[in-house]
Formats: structure tokens, C-alpha cells, sequence
């Protein structure tokens, strides 16, 4: 074997480097620094050095260099995770949000001096709100799920604030898992609504649960079937006569940019996942930013501090007697907001609806390639995302997650497996608008390749992934014998 | 043609040949044309790059950053020194354009960084386990409330007047939902009233939450309010900033339950306060009932060692409502900054940052206060931040030492009446001796 070589490398940084290395350079000191120790009580104080690696410079780069290559990401691999949105993530994004005066801004600076950053967020909720038809956005969540958790809680206080006691959050059975879980956390019961034949809401099931108790219904639009719901405008009268508000889950948003807005259809609060349709990187798993827009009735609950425009001057409006409070320690991931801000001026109205209009194209074309070697989940044509079933493939002993390893093997990352829950052996793909036909085309003879193998060597397909830097992993051991942190022994 | 889109016309004619539609606009025909948006969205048309990097300038350049500034603020947020490595490492698109690490053979990169982010943050904080961190410290600490609920099944959160003003916002909104009762403890002198504690921790208290170093920069007795929490049966919630844990005694060495805290300084930019970095770590005993995600070693099929995903029973994708959280996305690539911070300054350099930052403060803490009219605010110890007492307005002295190009301070009026004459003022391992007379200077004839 070669030394090292990016196949075997399997070190950690505690197992790099030797004593007395060092990768840091700092300044000796100018002032005194015994004294400033005596100061503080002894007990105070760390009485010997955290252990921390000591290791060189070059031993860091070449180390997070080398694990980078155990990664796939969408520079250099295609993604089709549905529901998960993985395009392509500009350069000139990255650029923008390390300027100086963005990045090292400080949070607390006098609002004077950070005109421009409150400036940009002020201007990039107004295009937000206008992309949803949304009467006001905030920008403070941290992450989709942080967007649902607020947007709950406003529906709680509107209620709270009309006097109404209201317990229960229908959520349909098709949901993403953070819905039920945010609306928990907001101290409510969670009643699962059916999903008819096409995956679209049981109009039946959603009527019995409508009763005077039910403070909100939460749904995706798209659904995550990767369908428009055609009978949404009618399912939120429903639940507006029965007094209930309705959320939209924003997740699918891309399949939708100029072309349908959440709140021209009722929605009375939606949010917005900035990693996912406005380009800022999804990093391995955050950082996210999930801005909440809503209607005027609610506009009284947004977080404080809200952005506010007095003349030509920027502030922070912290005078919001029925807000729900605070979500995050300062005003939203702006570091996000600036990447989210460049995408929309760089797109403008025309390349946000070529987005969608994109987007829509890739999937049904990938749908088309593929409905006679796979099940579909719903009758096309899709939205963004289609969902097909590993059924068939189930009978020959191949599972879907079997047929996602094997696509790591083929050079793909995999689709989203066994998610909607309400699709047997689930294989959710979402291509995105960046993708050209030449990338789809590869993915889809892949997928075929796949489903032949099945049939003549399923064998095969159960033993990928093998071109990977590990082979299947135990997943049973990793849970049973949690080892959560390095301890010096492999 | 726009540059992020791949198809071309004739590709798209080809496309929908295949799929047997007449027109993209066929594909939408299950959006009802009464849903349909009849006009174009009402917003800026496209701006080529270069014109958008001009705007895009102009409104950075109308901010007060800490490059252009003399910075002295803290509260939550800090100048730390940021090695250049970092935005090399990070910006690998392998990295950056990953997502969350759920089919592990072929993220075993972040996989692996997670699991050395959480082995570092276990080692600084004294404790067992940390998880692969959550929005910011603020989230983490609202988290921990509702964790702490969970383990004790008791109903009111005992927080020191010394948590930060905004964390303590975050913590009333989470617990608002399922009706968690908050109490305060005074700290009339920078530090928790001693007195007031034992009356206010009682049969009903889920847990007692300490901040240290605090709010007002004063270093609390972690150690006594750990004997007071658990006399009472709660458990004891520490927030702390871990980049000084270098120099400072490891919470969970004096008895905390679960650590958490902004890592902000562990290599992240100011960026107007956020994305940061939320940190939490916990015993062992509370693994199962912590909140977002955990990485765990394991092995192959043909026994090397790997990484996944691991207790995932408790996460929001499968256990959905009666997940311990309803966190999804957390803040990997954070938590690789401040993984590759820890790489870079290791045993040593933590040790040094946290040394120069005391010292610095320290020098500048006596330096402030032998101007006429100012005063240290507290006669507690302190670290790298604390409170000056000013003999004019707060907000008007910053304005007037922003014309000198400092950032003078935070003004602590807005968080509490009773310090309305108070600045905090922070003191990062940046700022040199030079810097630190030359405020001295500004601020004495700003005062004067």
C-alpha cells in the first residue's frame, strides 16, 4: 500500500502531530500577564492545558484537505436528494458575504454604522415578501425548523390574542419530520391528517378533524410527493371557516418561484429556506436560515427586534408589545441574508421563474426516463421532485437502500430513501435547475443499470458501495456501543 | 440564458420531446390557473455581476466593521483572531457544498470532522459527551432548558441575572410553548446574590442556570451553585464562552450538567451576529435525552473504522412529535471552523489566546478606570470584558469615539435601567497596547 494514499486515510487529527508542534503564530505580549492571572482566584483556573492536538500547519491542511475528498458535494458530484434542494451554490455568494463590512461587522455595533447591513436585510424581506405575496417578513430564524417553530408560536398568540383556546396542529401524514416535532415543542397536540391515493390530502379526513379546537394546518406546497396540491385554495377555506390558520412549509419553494405564491393562495404564514431555493450552502448540514413571512394579522407577532424603515434611516424596532419574543441571540443568520440577497439581484424576476420553470423540466424528465423501470409514487407530471417506489426491486431483493448505495458506487450522491413515509420502499428525487440533460442522462442510465442489475445480479447491488472510502457501515454497533469521542484507543 | 442554469432552448426542446409535453407551461397544468401569479414578481431586474459587486460594496461600506474600527465590543460577540486556514479549509467545495452527512460512506469527510469537533468541545468543557452543536448560543441554552425539563420533569428554569439579556429572551420563547416558569437571581454586584440562590432553587426547579464568564464579564463561583442546584435535586446549566476555557477551569470540573455557550470566537466571523455556533455537552447519563445530532464510531463491513449518524431515535425525521428536539439543520460548517481553529491553536495557542485576552483586559480595565469620572462598575474578577461606570451618557460617548474610529463598547441601558451610566467593554488577544492607550486617550477627553 502507499503511504497515505486518500483511499486508506483513515487518521484523526489526535493521531497526527507530535509534542511541542505548533500551527499557530500570535504575538508575545505587551502588557503584563501575571498579574492579570493573579487577578483571577485560583480556582478559577484550568490547572493544566485542555488536551488539544499539537500539530503543524501543513499537518491541518493536508489533514482537512484529505478528509474534504471522503466528502461528496455538489462541486463535485450530482445530488438528486429530494426535498433537500442541492443546487449549485455561486462563488460570487461566498465573495459578497466576506467583504469586510459584512463580515466583520459586529452584532452589536450603534445602528448608525450598520446602515448597510440593515439596509440589505430590509430589502432582502421585502423581495421575500413579495416572491411568497407575503405581507411581512422576518428574518431572525436560524433554520427551517426554527421558521416553523416561530410561525407556530404566532398562530398560538393570534389565537392567545382573540381570546380562543385552541390545542391541536393538523399536520398530514406526508410530512417532513421537524412539522410535528416544532409544533410539539409550541405546546401543541399533533393530529395526523391521511393522505389520499395520489398523495394529495384526504379532503374527507382533513373535514372530521376540523373542529373548533384546531389551532393550525401545516402542509408542504409542494407536497412532499413532489405534486401541487390542485385543491389547495379550497382545503384553506376549509380551515379558515373552521377559524384554523394555515402554514405553508416553504421547503419546496423552487418549484414555485413566479409562478404561484403562498399567500395570493390563502396561506396565512409560510417560511423560506435560504439553503435551499436562495443558493446559500448547506455545508455538510447548516448553516441554514429559515425567515418566516406572514400575513398582516400577524404581522404583530414577528420576533422582536423587527427591521424597520423611519425616512432614509434603518433601526431596530424592539416596541412590539405581542411579539413572540426572541429566537436567536442577535438578528438572523445575515451571513445567509447576504448570499440570499446576491442571488435574488442577480437572478431578478425573470431567472427566478426560469429557476422554477427549470426545475419543473429536470424532474419530469427524469420521471419520464424512469416510470417504466421503477413504480411511480404519483402519476406525473411532478413539480420539482418525483418519488418513485423500489417496489419492484424489493421483490428481487434489492431495497432502495440498496439502489442508493449503488449509485454512490455509479459516481452520484443518492436520493432521499424511505421518506415521504407513506411510499413503500421511497427513492425521492430532486434534480434542481442547474443540472444540464447531459448530468440527468448519466444519472437516469444509471437508475436503469441499477434496475436491470436487480433482475440479473442483485448480488451486486447489495454489496455496494465499494468504491467508497468504507463499505457499509453498522449502524446497530453505533447506537448499541455509543463512542461519541476519540478516547486514544481505535 | 442565465449563467446558473444549465439547458439551453435546443436542450429543453429535446427534454420535453422525451416527456411528450408541448411546453414547460404544460408541465404546471395541476396549478390551477386561479393560483397562478398573472404578472411578473415586482423585484430589481438581474444585475450583471460586476455592477452587483459595486452595489454590493456600497452597502458594506456604510458599516462600522472591525477592520475599519478599533473594536472594544463583546456582549456575546467577539473580535477573536480568525487564522487564515480556516476560510481555505471551508471554502473546499467537498465541504461546503455537502449536505447532511445521511448516506455516511460518502460523507465519512464531515462525518469525521464532527466526530473530532465533539471529542475537542467534550475535552474543553469537562465533559463527556457534546453534540455536533445547534443555531447559537442563545437556541443552545433554550434547548437545555427544555432538556432539563425533560430529565427532571419539574417546571421552572432559575436563571442568573448574569445570562445574557438576549439569551434570556430566547429562553422565555422557547419556554412560553410548554409553559416553563423562569425566575431570576439578582446579582446586584455583577455576580449572583449568594443570599438570594438556596430561596429561589427549590422542589420545583428543573435547573439553575449560570453564566461564567457573565454577562457583565464577572467570573461566578460555578462550583457553589453546582451544591446549591443539586441539593435542590435541579440540575445545573453552565453557559460559557469556550475559547477562554484555555485558560479558565472546565465546567464540568465544578460540577455543571450540561455545558452550552456560544463558539462564535472558536474562529467564526462577526458577521453582524450570525451564523454562530451553538454549543452543548452534557453527562453521559443524558446522552439519550439530548438534543440534534450526534456522530458515533463504528465499524465496516470489512471492520475499518467509520462514522454515521448515530442515536437518531431521537431526532425529528424519525421520532417526529415526540422527538427531544425539533432541530434539522444545525451549523456543520461552523463546527468545522471552530474544529480546525482548535486544530490550528491546539494545547498551547488556546492557552496563549486566553492569556493575552486576561491580560489585555486587565491592562485595560486599570488603564480605564484612572480616568476622572470612570470607574470599574463591579469589584468582582473578571476576564477579557467588564463594566465601566461613565460620568456622561454611554450612548454619547460612542457616538463621539465612533468619530475616532473606535467601537467603544456596549452601552447597557437597554438591558438594564439600573446600569444606564454602564458601558461593557471587551478586550480580545487582538488589541494591542497601543490601541488600548489610544482609547484610553479617546475616551478620556470624550468624558472630560
Amino acid at each position: 500500500m502507499p503511504y497515505d494514499t486518500q483511499s486508506t486515510y483513515d487518521r484523526l487529527l489526535f493521531e497526527l502531530g507530535a509534542p511541542g508542534r505548533i500551527a499557530w503564530s500570535l504575538p508575545e505580549p505587551d502588557v503584563p500577564v501575571d498579574a492579570a492571572r493573579a487577578a483571577v482566584p485560583a480556582r478559577y483556573l484550568r490547572p493544566a492545558p485542555p488536551e488539544l492536538p499539537e500539530v503543524s500547519e501543513l499537518d491541518v491542511v493536508r489533514h482537512y484537505s484529505r478528509l474534504s475528498q471522503l466528502n461528496y458535494g455538489v462541486d463535485t458530484h450530482f445530488y438528486p436528494l429530494g426535498s433537500c434542494t442541492m443546487k449549485y451554490n455561486p462563488k460570487i455568494n461566498e465573495d459578497m458575504a466576506r467583504v469586510p463590512g459584512f463580515a466583520r461587522l459586529h452584532p452589536l455595533a450603534p445602528q448608525a454604522l450598520a446602515q448597510g447591513a440593515l439596509r440589505l436585510m430590509h430589502e432582502l424581506a421585502s423581495m421575500l415578501a413579495e416572491i411568497a405575496g407575503m405581507d411581512a417578513v422576518s428574518l431572525q430564524p436560524a433554520a427551517g425548523a426554527q421558521g416553523e417553530l416561530a410561525g407556530v408560536l404566532m398562530i398560538k398568540a393570534y389565537h392567545d390574542a382573540n381570546r380562543e383556546k385552541r390545542t391541536k396542529v393538523l399536520v398530514p401524514d406526508s410530512a417532513h419530520g421537524t412539522n410535528p416535532a416544532s409544533t410539539a415543542i409550541a405546546g401543541y397536540q399533533v393530529v395526523e391528517v391521511k393522505s389520499d391515493a395520489n398523495g394529495g390530502v384526504d379532503l374527507l379526513d382533513l373535514e372530521g378533524h376540523l373542529g373548533p379546537d384546531v389551532a393550525a394546518f401545516m402542509i408542504t406546497m409542494p407536497n412532499t410527493l413532489g405534486n401541487f396540491e390542485p385543491r389547495i385554495v379550497e382545503i384553506i377555506e376549509m380551515c379558515h371557516a373552521r377559524g384554523a390558520q394555515v402554514y405553508m412549509d416553504g421547503a419546496n419553494l423552487n418549484a414555485i418561484l413566479g409562478i404561484a405564491r403562498p399567500g395570493d393562495l390563502g396561506f396565512d404564514v409560510c417560511h423560506f429556506n435560504l439553503h435551499k431555493t436562495f443558493t446559500t450552502p448547506h455545508g455538510g448540514g447548516g448553516p441554514g436560515a429559515g425567515p418566516v413571512g406572514v400575513k398582516a394579522h400577524l404581522e404583530p407577532f414577528l420576533p422582536t427586534p423587527v427591521i424597520a424603515k423611519r425616512g432614509e434611516r434603518y433601526t431596530l424596532d424592539w416596541k412590539r408589545p405581542k411579539s413572540i419574543g426572541k429566537l436567536q441571540a442577535f438578528w438572523g443568520n445575515f451571513g445567509m441574508h447576504v448570499r440570499a440577497y446576491t442571488y435574488v439581484r442577480t437572478m431578478g424576476a425573470d431567472g427566478l421563474r426560469a429557476v422554477s420553470e427549470n426545475a419543473v423540466l429536470n424532474a419530469n424528465y427524469i420521471l419520464k426516463r424512469l416510470e417504466s423501470h421503477y413504480d411511480l409514487a404519483a402519476p406525473g407530471p411532478c413539480m420539482h421532485e418525483c418519488v418513485l417506489s423500489a417496489r419492484r426491486q424489493k421483490k428481487l431483493g434489492v431495497t432502495a437502500m440498496d439502489i442508493a448505495k449503488r449509485l454512490l458506487d455509479l459516481g452520484f450522491y443518492a436520493p432521499s430513501t424511505y421518506f415521504p413515509l407513506i411510499v413503500e420502499e421511497a427513492l425521492m428525487i430532486e434534480p434542481t435547475e442547474t443540472e444540464s440533460k447531459e448530468t440527468l442522462d448519466a444519472f437516469c442510465d444509471a437508475m436503469i443499470q441499477i434496475a436491470k442489475e436487480a433482475e440479473t445480479n442483485p448480488e451486486l447491488i447489495r454489496q455496494a458501495p465499494v468504491t467508497t472510502p468504507v463499505r457499509r457501515l453498522d449502524q446497530t454497533k453505533a447506537a448499541r456501543e455509543p463512542n461519541l469521542r476519540w478516547s486514544g484507543k481505535r | 440564458m442565465q449563467r446558473y442554469l444549465s439547458n439551453t432552448a435546443d436542450e429543453q426542446r429535446a427534454m420535453l420531446e422525451v416527456i411528450g409535453a408541448p411546453s414547460i407551461e404544460a408541465l404546471l397544468a395541476r396549478v390551477p390557473a386561479t393560483a397562478r401569479l398573472p404578472r411578473p414578481l415586482d423585484l430589481p431586474s438581474a444585475a450583471a455581476e460586476m455592477d452587483l459587486i459595486a452595489e454590493m460594496r456600497r452597502l458594506a461600506a456604510a458599516n462600522a466593521d472591525a477592520d475599519g474600527y478599533t473594536c472594544f465590543l463583546g456582549g456575546g460577540s467577539y473580535d477573536h483572531f480568525v487564522p487564515g486556514v480556516i476560510n481555505h479549509m471551508i471554502l473546499r467545495g467537498e465541504f461546503f457544498t455537502a449536505y447532511t452527512p445521511y448516506q455516511p460512506e460518502a460523507s465519512q469527510g464531515t462525518l469525521r470532522t464532527i466526530y473530532e469537533y465533539q471529542t475537542m468541545i467534550a475535552e474543553l468543557t469537562g465533559m463527556d459527551v457534546a453534540n455536533a452543536s445547534i443555531y447559537d448560543g442563545a437556541s443552545s441554552l433554550a434547548e437545555a432548558a427544555l432538556m432539563a425539563q425533560s430529565v427532571t420533569g419539574r417546571t421552572e428554569i432559575v436563571l442568573g441575572a448574569g445570562v445574557n439579556p438576549l439569551y434570556r429572551r430566547v429562553v422565555a420563547t422557547y419556554c412560553g410553548g410548554p409553559g416553563l416558569r423562569l425566575r431570576d437571581v439578582p446579582a446586584p454586584e455583577g455576580v449572583l446574590d449568594g443570599a438570594a440562590l438556596p430561596k429561589l432553587v427549590g422542589a420545583k426547579t428543573a435547573a439553575l442556570v449560570v453564566q461564567s464568564p457573565n454577562f457583565y464579564g464577572c467570573l461566578e463561583d460555578i462550583a457553589s451553585a453546582a451544591e446549591i442546584a443539586h441539593a435542590a435535586g435541579a440540575l445545573l446549566v453552565v453557559v460559557t464562552d469556550p475559547v477562554n476555557l484555555g485558560v479558565l477551569e472546565a465546567p464540568g470540573k465544578q460540577g455543571a450538567d450540561l455545558v452550552v455557550g456560544e463558539g462564535q470566537g472558536l474562529g467564526v466571523p462577526l458577521s453582524y451576529g450570525g451564523p454562530y455556533l451553538g454549543v452543548f455537552a452534557a453527562k453521559q447519563e443524558f446522552v439519550r435525552r439530548m438534543p440534534g445530532r450526534l456522530v458515533g464510531a463504528t465499524v465496516d463491513l470489512d471492520g475499518r473504522r467509520g462514522f454515521v449518524l448515530t442515536l437518531q431515535t431521537r431526532e425529528q425525521h424519525i421520532r417526529r412529535a415526540k422527538a427531544t428536539s425539533n432541530i434539522c439543520t444545525n451549523v456543520a460548517l461552523c463546527a468545522l471552523m471552530a474544529t480546525i481553529y482548535l486544530a490550528i491553536l491546539g494545547k498551547r495557542g488556546l492557552s496563549r489566546v486566553g492569556e493575552l485576552s486576561l491580560a489585555k483586559a486587565h491592562y485595560a480595565a486599570e488603564r480605564l478606570a484612572r480616568i476622572p469620572g470612570v470607574a470599574l462598575r463591579f469589584g468582582a474578577p473578571f476576564f477579557k470584558e467588564f463594566t465601566l461606570k461613565l460620568p456622561k451618557s454611554p450612548e454619547r460617548v460612542v457616538a463621539r469615539l465612533a468619530r475616532d474610529r473606535f467601537l467603544a463598547g456596549v452601552p447597557l441601558k437597554p438591558f438594564d435601567r439600573k446600569l444606564a451610566d454602564c458601558l461593557l467593554v471587551a478586550v480580545t488577544e487582538k488589541r494591542t497596547k497601543e490601541e488600548i492607550d489610544a482609547f484610553a486617550e479617546a475616551l478620556a477627553k470624550a468624558v472630560a
